[in-house]
């Protein structure tokens, strides 16, 4: 049984092998871009809008609403585009679930590794953006300089949480859905399948939110230790 | 009995009592998690939006223990390091 698409195989040609984790991440970032163009072609400020620019403003007013909500005000706004992209490509990954056939990227510890990298990568980019790079640093070493390992060991810590969190929640869903299929065939495992849409979707949001607390954090840390530049 | 029959022993008690066990405590986190929230919202439902997000994210921690376990487990059952390393071994 396989418990990661890794190791499918879809595409050989010397010694590039093609594996099931991305080609359907470019299958993703395909229906995305796609819709996202498809939507945006026709856009206009004034007068009637078309369908897709409505749906499309639905979104981004809806994550945009959230980021707000836990950055605490419009200070969170330049951290939209990569919580979106964060939010929507897993949503959408383990929406399509519902397709036959579909192995969602994320039930990969590859691809979840890589957007937790992604999430511990940003953090100090963020951070050092908003107070300078002595300045962010300088929360390392607070409150006392020997803190500096345990503020690492929680930064690890919460980096392959991330990750684990994700994978292991898609991974078990879809195997869930293959051990039920031996054992209680046509029925039960359509309703396993409803509950990881739901399941999925939560993983998104939270996978987004966290990556959205940890950088609030960090933006938040300048605030306090600078309260001169937070005006 | 072979190492072989003795490892695929060891992994399915194992994966069994690190299942049970993981499942216990975030079940008990979770419970008491969810409670206190509930009643929070109960005395003041106009935070409830603030209340519920907050749940969210610590539900989410709490079960990221129970999906450690729950890795572990599936990791010792269907990809089981030691027993492919006691199958490749020539003899067992």
């Amino acid at each position: 049984m396989e418990i990661t698409p890794d190791h499918i195989v879809l595409f050989q040609w010397n010694g590039f092998h093609l594996n099931a984790t991305i080609a359907y991440t470019w299958a993703v970032m395909a229906l995305l871009v796609a819709l996202s163009w498809l939507a945006t072609r026709g856009i206009r400020l004034e007068g009637p809008r078309s369908r897709w620019q409505n749906v499309m403003e639905a979104v981004v007013l809806a994550i945009r609403g959230q980021v707000r909500e836990v950055s605490g005000g419009a200070g969170g706004d330049g951290c939209l585009p990569f919580i979106g992209a964060l939010f929507l490509f897993i949503a959408v990954s383990n929406e399509l679930h519902a397709v036959p056939g579909w192995h969602a990227p994320t039930g990969s510890l590859s691809t979840t590794a890589a957007l937790a990298l992604c999430v511990a990568f940003s953090v100090p980019i963020y951070g050092i953006r908003k107070a300078g790079l002595k300045h962010y640093l300088s929360h390392y070493l607070s409150p006392v300089f020997f803190m500096f390992p345990i503020h690492m060991i929680s930064e690890i810590s919460r980096t392959i949480a991330l990750a684990v969190r994700l994978f292991g929640n898609i991974m078990s869903g879809s195997m869930v859905v293959a051990l039920l299929l031996v054992i209680a065939p046509l029925f039960f495992p359509v309703l396993i399948q409803a509950l990881d849409l739901i399941i999925g979707l939560i993983q998104a949001y939270i996978f987004a939110i966290l990556a959205m607390v940890y950088i609030a954090a960090a933006v938040r840390n300048e605030d306090e230790t600078q309260p001169e530049q937070s005006s | 009995m072979d190492s072989t029959t003795w490892i695929g022993i060891v992994s399915i008690c194992a994966s069994a009592i690190c299942m049970a066990i993981g499942a216990i405590a975030p079940a008990l986190g979770e419970a008491k998690a969810i409670q206190q929230a509930l009643s929070s919202i109960a005395q003041q439902p106009d935070e409830a939006g603030a209340i519920s997000r907050t749940l969210f994210i610590g539900l989410a921690m709490i079960e990221s223990i129970a999906i450690y376990c729950l890795v572990i487990s599936i990791i010792l059952i269907f990809a089981n390091p030691f027993w492919s390393h006691a199958i490749a071994k020539p003899g067992g």
